[in-house]
């Protein structure tokens, strides 16, 4: 070890234009990034992480460079040659100095980063300043409920908010009538708002969003909560503030009462009494202005068709995929509804009734 | 079954013979179960490996339905149990059996029957655990089984209670025996800083198991009781903590992580000074720096529950932990890479695995540091990053290691010499099938996509979509690049090229054995004088401090006056076996929740032991008086 | 080193094992309050408890009296208080049986909420770790009886002495932790 390790500066220098091509080529993916990428921040709450991984990154990439130069120059530097003597290399069993550098410089590095890691852990999770609209999100198997507690509006899979305001999620679990008893841990992550929350049955974590322009953002149920974990999706509708007012204002409207003889109003009957079998008002609810909105077990449907997807928002919302759903609910998202009561009945629906059923559903509109 | 005509001690007959079926199942010698934990696992390893493929097969496009996301959900649970319980632990165990008495210069280890006792039960867990697919569907609940999803009858998760609790009956015995092994019976002038770095590992490896089996023990104990009989531990309802599993699980978990890579570190370290012709880099350093790992180890579990519902003060805390046992594994890769540098480096199989192991396993460490950034953190957790973080640890790390550990022993176990032209061709496709199956995932993770779900979702888009196309080609180089290893193995033990006593130039003691190592290990328990002691016995420095080796055969130690001379070793036993067998009876009861079949385990388990213990260890022992076991040294060896 | 490899190997194990009852101390700690609304610690009946708390202690001084015994060689005493220790212990069990069913009936009951699971599934494992040792010593008893143990073999009652002062040592642990000082806390 006594000869100046000359290459390995060499190496340094290459390792240089490598970490630079290398974070180069990760902000040129970045920006043909999806809807739902890390890498994509579109709110400060995204954005603070992410300011703080890039230099961590660039960091890594160099120590990266560092050690795969290392180990190639010394492989190739080092390998046995075709003319050598059979003799044996110069015993070296260690170098104290060498050994104290490379304890101490990466010790050194890991303090510094440290430092803002803390304070961000502590800013990411303290409460928002300023005018911050409160949502309730209750996960549940396997789609999201939203409260808004300030408008009594409950929704499910599309979550509408402003830009440009902080929005403080309180996140519980629930299953079967709002019971925790069969919740199971669920995480709130839409990635390009902010970073993933665990969501846990019969506690309350909270998570800060904010988006900063007008966007569909996508996200995910990111805890693996069963069969249909994969079908458990989140939209964060963000719209201007004038719009989510609208938004607001349509939502606390009643459902309308179709007219008498209508398709739709026997749909309406249906929708109450299903004739024996398990009738869609047990589940869910169509709230026509009675005093008090109770939550239910199954998403709310008092302005079902003001949401574009459903079945936790991996289907479009249309009369046909509506049909579909009601006529056999399990081939279009796996539930266990026979096993353990969690998800959607298929309900043995005739054509007639399926009918009636969607024509009712598809009055369910504050913009109708 | 062989009949005896010395008159026995035990219940019934002791097995006779050297080999056939009787003598494997029967066997307490530490080489041949070491043999049999490796058979073992590599067909759990084709199993896991069959089921990373339907996984993959899977994600290959967005929105297939290959398999239904019950069938889904099942096989990506197994494939982590399997890999992590069934492949990845008692591969270790295998190198640990056949290789800790060797390196420290004894005959066996500390309780032989122990160890066959360990062993089956390993198999006859694995077996329980496989056995649920035929018996109403395997556990769904994940590898990590989060309560109180886990508790929910409908994630099967019964058997993976039951079945992880028996794995870790295996694993504690084994602890219990190879940490009395290494700090006991150690020939004379074994020093603790002369042993080879694997046992260092090995003894770091089965503390950190002595200590992390009893929180998962208790955790799995608690999820059979919720599942099983209806108690309350991680139920909601009734103000059970579902946070309190991840705790127990993760006081298990993370330290988990350490007792998967700690014995691939030590076989890296055994392998790099012979490849490179020259000691490793700052002993001292590698094996503190090991033993620190071991210790921080079991500070920085809540790394795992970054998301969950834990505090801010938490988060830090733990933060600032993940970073620290950074430094030391630091220590460790640079120590290796300087162990090549100025070395004459030959680059055999195991050495090209070993360069692997050192260069992949880097890379988990470096995203292992970006986990600890916490903010961050929730962007990575629980999505593909993850999943390439840690294969990239498990895979490119422990599996690169052990697998190189293979070809470096295989001589040593059988005699012959792996093809090297065919273990090239394993060594290069696996990295590059390795490289394509997790590199991507790095991208998939950060671009949204979570773990564990049944489809790919197709609004994540192409990109998204072309890194999982490119997984799972990666995947099938790893099937084409695992069958060509498989087929070099079976090759090589039927026709492979004789390699002699010390096919690699090497530097610990079990080359002073004649491969394959005969049964009784050393004809003369050595003597040690150095760390490195073959090498001291093959090599000396001249008048001019140049490196000579020593005229052949001037120290070897096959020393002739013992020859002839009564070796004391254990006898087979049935009894381990036996006793064992009680297990499923057990374990199925405790499933099902049948105290019939639950007291038939127990009391066979119980009749088992007793027979176990009236049987002397060796025949013609009466019973090995008190006084005759001076732990340190040739005497011990033999018991 | 000149430990015996099975003495060592004893404390190894026993190492793990004070982890194991930590692990549930925990969760009982935990659980304190998680009672669903139901029974609690209020249901302890500390003088009785510490009855037979003070029989299992007293179980550790007969059986240091038999490993003390059995290195002078004397067989015949050791086999004495051997059965002693294992009587002691059986009252100890005894005592939890009935503790169990007191409990059972004044409405703790292992499915009904956290704590109860938690109490039932710590103090059971505890006996059932006092069971194993009973069986030990009774093994021991009659091995020596029919000549299977030598008067040099004290060893063997060593390590069985091992174990039971470490279920001893366990059960002093859960005694303060489990009853005293929640009832104390309540008071």
């Amino acid at each position: 070890m006594r000869e100046n390790p000359r290459p390995q500066r060499t190496s340094l220098r290459r390792a240089r234009t490598i970490t630079a091509s290398v974070v180069l080529a990760s902000l040129a993916l970045s920006a043909c990034a999806g809807d739902q990428s890390a890498l994509d921040p579109a709110g400060p709450f995204a954005q603070a992480p992410h300011d703080l991984i890039i230099p961590v990154a660039i960091i890594a990439a160099v120590v990266f460079v560092l050690v795969q130069g290392l180990i190639i120059f010394s492989v190739v530097k080092f390998r046995t040659r075709r003319d050598d003597d059979g003799s044996l290399p110069v015993q070296t069993h260690g170098n104290t100095r060498l050994e104290i550098v490379w304890t101490v410089v990466p010790a050194v590095i890991l303090a510094v980063i440290a430092v803002p890691t803390v304070q961000g852990i502590f800013e990411q999770m303290g409460e928002p300043d300023g005018d911050v609209l409160t949502v309730e999100v209750i996960g549940h198997r396997w789609w999201f409920e939203y409260y808004y507690p300030d408008y009594d509006i409950y929704t499910a899979n599309e979550m509408a908010i402003p830009t440009d305001t902080p929005v403080r999620l309180e996140m519980t679990a629930a299953d079967l009538a709002r019971s925790p008893d069969q919740g199971v841990i669920h995480s709130f992550w839409v990635p390009r708002l902010a970073g993933k929350q665990d969501v846990v049955p019969g506690q309350t974590t909270y998570l800060n969003i904010e988006a900063s322009e007008p966007d569909r953002y996508l996200g995910m149920c990111a805890e693996y909560c069963g069969l249909s974990h994969a079908n458990m999706r989140i939209r964060i509708e963000a719209m201007e503030p004038a719009d989510f007012d609208a938004w607001v204002e349509g939502q606390t409207t009643p459902a309308d009462v179709p007219d008498d003889g209508t398709l739709a109003a026997d749909g309406r009957a249906l929708y109450h009494d299903l004739d024996g079998r398990q009738a869609c008002a047990t589940c869910h609810q169509v709230w026509e202005g009675e005093a008090d909105r109770a939550p239910q077990q199954g998403p709310d449907l008092t302005h079902l068709m003001s949401r574009e997807e459903f079945a936790g928002a991996i289907h479009e919302l249309d009369e046909e995929t509506l049909r579909a759903w009601l006529e056999d609910p399990n081939s279009l998202k796996p539930m266990q509804y026979e096993v353990n009561g969690i998800g959607m009945p298929d309900l043995d629906l005739t054509d007639e009734e399926l009918d009636a059923l969607v024509a009712y559903l598809l009055t369910l509109d504050p913009d109708a | 079954m062989a009949s005896s005509t010395v008159e026995t001690k035990g219940f019934k007959g002791r097995p006779k013979g050297e080999s056939g079926l009787s003598a494997w199942i029967t066997t307490t010698d530490h080489k041949k179960i070491g043999i049999m934990y490796f058979v073992t696992v590599l067909v759990f390893f084709f199993l896991g490996g069959a089921e990373s493929g339907v996984i993959r097969a899977q994600l290959a496009q967005a929105e297939m339905d290959l398999v239904t996301a019950e069938i889904y959900n099942q096989v990506f649970t197994m494939h982590g149990i399997t890999m992590v319980f069934l492949v990845v632990m008692p591969l270790s165990a295998a190198f640990f059996n056949y290789l800790v008495p060797l390196m420290i210069g004894a005959r066996d280890v500390a309780f032989p029957r122990l160890n066959a006792f360990s062993y089956w039960v390993y198999l006859f867990g694995g077996i329980f655990l496989y056995s649920s697919f035929f018996l109403g569907g395997a556990p769904s609940g994940g590898w990590t089984g989060y309560a109180p999803l886990a508790s929910d009858a409908v994630s099967n998760m019964a058997f993976y209670a039951v079945g992880l609790n028996i794995l870790g009956v295996s694993s504690l015995a084994a602890a219990v025996n190879f940490i009395v092994t290494i700090l006991n019976m150690r020939a004379p002038g074994m020093t603790f800083m002369r042993m080879p770095v694997f046992v260092w590992m090995s003894l770091v490896t089965n503390f950190l198991l002595l200590f992390a089996l009893p929180p998962i023990a208790v955790a799995l104990f608690m999820l059979n009781a919720d599942t099983v009989v209806g108690a309350q531990f991680f139920e909601p309802a009734s103000g059970g903590d579902p946070i309190l599993w991840q705790h127990l699980f993760w006081l298990f978990g993370h330290p988990e992580v350490y007792i998967m890579i700690l014995p691939a570190m030590g076989i890296v370290s055994e392998i790099l000074p012979t490849g490179s012709r020259k000691p490793l880099f700052g002993y001292a350093a590698v094996v503190f720096a090991g033993a620190a790992i071991g210790f921080i180890g079991f500070g920085v579990w809540a790394h795992h529950m970054f998301t969950s519902a834990i505090g801010p003060v938490a988060r830090s805390a733990f933060a600032l932990t993940t970073m620290f046992i950074a430094v030391p594994t630091g220590i460790k890769i640079f120590n290796w890479v300087f162990t090549m540098w100025g070395g004459k480096l030959r680059f055999h199989t195991p050495m090209l695995f070993s360069i692997g192991f050192v260069s992949m396993f880097t890379i988990g460490g470096l995203s292992g540091v970006t986990h600890a950034i916490v903010p961050h953190n929730a962007q990575q957790h629980d999505t593909y990053y993850v999943v390439a973080h840690f294969h990239y640890v498990l895979f490119g790390g422990a599996l690169f290691g052990l697998i190189a550990g293979i070809y470096y022993w295989f001589p040593k176990v059988t005699g012959k010499l792996m093809d090297e032209k065919l273990g090239k061709v394993h060594f290069w496709t696996w990295l590059l099938g390795f490289n394509l199956t997790f590199g991507p995932m790095h991208m998939s993770g950060l671009l949204g996509q979570p773990r564990r779900t049944a489809v790919l979702p197709g609004e994540l888009g192409g990109t998204v979509e072309l890194y999982n196309l490119l997984s799972t080609l990666g995947v099938v180089v790893l099937i084409g690049s695992a069958l060509v290893f498989l087929f070099n193995l079976i090759r090589s033990i039927k026709a492979g090229q004789a390699a002699g006593d010390d096919p690699w130039d090497a530097r610990t003691l079990e080359w002073i054995t004649p491969s394959p190592t005969p049964s009784h290990n050393f004809d003369a328990i050595p003597t040690v004088t150095h760390r490195d002691e073959f090498w001291h016995r093959k090599y000396a420095e001249d008048d001019a401090g140049k490196v000579v080796r020593v005229p052949a055969g001037a120290s070897e130690d096959h020393d002739t006056d013992h020859e002839g001379e009564h070796i004391h070793m254990p006898d087979p036993s049935y009894w381990p076996l036996v006793q064992t067998l009680g297990v499923f009876p057990l374990g199925y009861g405790l499933v099902y929740l049948n105290f019939w079949l639950i007291g038939i385990g127990v009391l066979w388990m119980v009749i088992g032991l007793y027979g176990w213990i009236i049987e002397p260890l060796a025949e013609g022992d009466d019973d090995e008086p008190e006084d005759a076991h001076t732990p340190t040294g040739a005497a011990a060896a033999a018991h | 080193m000149g430990v015996d490899h099975r003495k060592l190997g004893m404390w190894a194990f026993l190492g793990s094992e004070f982890l194991f009852f930590g692990g549930f101390v925990t969760a009982y700690l935990l659980y304190l309050e998680s009672t669903a609304g139901g029974v609690g610690v209020e249901v302890f009946d500390i003088p009785f408890t510490s009855i037979s708390s003070f029989v299992l202690l007293m179980s550790s001084l007969t059986m240091v009296l038999a490993h003390h015994a059995h290195t002078r060689g004397d067989l015949r005493r050791m086999r004495l208080w051997i059965l002693a220790t294992a009587g002691q212990g059986m009252v100890f069990l005894g005592g939890q049986v009935y503790e169990f069913n007191v409990f059972y009936r004044e409405g703790l009951v292992l499915t009904d909420s956290p704590f109860a699971s938690a109490f039932y599934v710590l103090t059971g494992f505890h006996g059932v770790h006092v069971f194993i040792g009973i069986l030990m010593l009774l093994s021991i008893f009659v091995f020596s009886l029919i000549g299977k143990i030598k008067p040099n073999q004290h060893l063997k009652t060593e390590m069985i002495g091992l174990y039971w002062h470490f279920v001893d040592i366990i059960w002093v642990v859960i005694f303060t932790v489990v009853y005293l000082i929640p009832e104390i806390a309540v008071l």
